[in-house]
């Protein structure tokens, strides 16, 4: 197939960026999406001109790193992938395809299509963790989780933090990661401890950032690529309520 | 950080400010609808609410802070989700979402202006002075009279048709979404939860406007509900 690509390019932070127009030829249908910037870019190398910068990784949808937004959908057209699991052939011989970075205040610009996603990394690292001394591994069968537990716990733990849910979200909210991230240790006994102060710590950190707030558009879910529910986004506002209007023994620490 | 001042706490607040006035909203159309059974059950039910005295007022205080936490929260909540992008997508598509839900800053200045105008129509009685001072045979005020006198003129019902579809449409998303702020769905209830939403939506419009309508149609008149 032959492409027309209208890719977002910006030499750096403080660039204003803009978009430039590119084609490609022979494309073939069985290409995933990074593969055929792939070839654009060894295309441009060719000629001597700056390859398109873009985030990719383990190219398989679990390390999170692509972060395209294709033809004004993050991730692409595809539900419940990645835009490195998004092929060739949801495409037409003479498209033209609109590629652009994430677009959110927290997420700041750093080359081309590439966004500084520290954001979610600042939010974990206020509680997304349990600080207990596990030392060995230990039986599997010493601290029983009901079934659904596990369950629920391993659909929210599914998060890859790629932020696709603030792509898509038109109030750029990160809402549909935090809670995944609340809920995933709210479910399990690990969790227990630290539960209040962590969902009341991860809001803040989660609102120091600059994201949006969640209007209930469910746009998130949509694009995530792990199909991540919003009802983890009702279990988030009520973690939320509970540990802030009620005082507990957490609190005395 | 006080939890109201939080992202969450905010969206709290205007989802339990938003079903005050929703509560409002339905009693409201109660009231109405008894204009059906003629000019002395309204205006009877008119004067029992004046009646009410400190009661009445309580009810009205609470409800005006309600409405002055929604629109400070609306308001606070808009300002920061604009400032969330700084710089919008050349191109973005939806898959979710619906035009109610995109449109609720738009159908929430409508509400607002309906409401005003509302207000100094029937409350203040300042727009048709002319028709909203009358006595019914008992020496009470006649609404029932100020309304369909109001509504035999077209211009006047258009208005509250728009007021009306205004509020439905902010509704139809503001109940289902007031519902998952509060933390109140699980998995299976949010599609229920937007059902209803948008159904009680719906009916709040079918019983408004079936007022206007009917003054228009002839079915309700000056003298009472034709047989």
């Amino acid at each position: 197939m032959k492409l027309t690509l209208r890719l977002w390019r910006q030499r750096s932070a403080r660039d204003t960026g803009r978009f430039e127009q590119y084609q490609v030829a022979d494309i073939s249908p069985d290409m995933s999406f990074l593969e055929m910037l792939d070839s654009l870019n060894e295309q441009l190398c060719a000629e001597r001109k700056e390859p398109v910068a873009f985030d990719h990784d383990c190219r398989e949808g679990i390390c999170g790193m692509c972060s395209l937004v294709i033809n004004g959908l993050a991730h692409g057209s595809d539900r419940g992938v990645a835009a490195c699991q998004l092929h060739m052939r949801r495409f037409k011989d003479g498209d033209m395809i609109t590629i652009e970075p994430w677009r959110a205040k927290a997420f700041p610009i750093i080359k081309d299509l590439v966004v500084d996603r520290s954001a979610f990394d600042r939010i974990i690292q206020a509680g997304g963790y349990v600080s207990v001394d596990t030392g060995d591994a230990p039986e599997a069968n010493t601290v029983p989780v009901p079934k659904p537990a596990a369950e629920t716990a391993m659909d929210a733990a599914a998060c890859i933090g790629c932020g696709a849910c603030v792509a898509a979200c038109p109030n750029a909210s990160a809402m549909l990661f935090v809670a995944a991230k609340v809920s995933h240790l709210a479910k399990l006994p690990q969790g227990q401890e630290e539960r209040r102060r962590r969902v009341r710590s991860m809001v803040e950190a989660m609102d120091r950032e600059g994201f949006g707030n969640c209007t209930n558009h469910f746009e998130c879910m949509a694009a995530c690529p792990k199909s991540i529910h919003v009802t983890f986004i009702a279990r988030l506002n009520r973690e939320y309520l509970k540990a802030s209007t009620r005082r507990s023994s957490e609190d005395i620490h | 950080m006080r939890w109201y001042r939080s992202s969450i706490g905010k969206k709290v607040l205007m989802a339990a400010s938003g079903l005050v006035l929703l509560g409002f909203v339905a009693m409201h159309l109660l009231g109405n609808l008894l204009i059906y059974q003629g000019p002395d059950a309204l205006n009877a039910y008119a004067k029992k609410l004046r009646d009410l005295g400190l009661l009445l007022w309580a009810a009205r205080g609470g409800l005006l802070v309600a409405l002055v936490v929604h629109v400070w929260t609306s308001i606070a909540l808009s300002l920061e989700n604009r400032r969330a992008r700084p710089q919008r997508y050349a191109v973005q598509r939806t898959r979710e979402t619906t035009i109610a839900a995109r449109s609720m800053l738009v159908s929430g200045v409508m509400v607002t202006a309906y409401l005003v105008y509302h207000l100094l129509h029937f409350t203040f009685r300042v727009t048709n002075p002319d028709i909203s001072h009358a006595m019914d045979r008992f020496g009470h005020p006649d609404v029932y009279a100020m309304v369909v006198l109001s509504f035999q003129q077209p211009a006047i019902s258009i208005a509250y048709i728009i007021g009306m579809a205004a509020v439905c449409l902010h509704l139809s998303h503001g109940i289902g979404s007031a519902c998952q702020s509060l933390g109140l769905n699980d998995e299976r209830t949010i599609p229920a939860v937007a059902f209803i939403g948008r159904l009680i939506a719906v009916v709040l419009f079918i019983g408004y406007t079936a007022i206007p309508l009917s003054v228009l149609a002839g079915l309700v008149t000056i003298r009472g509900t034709l047989p």
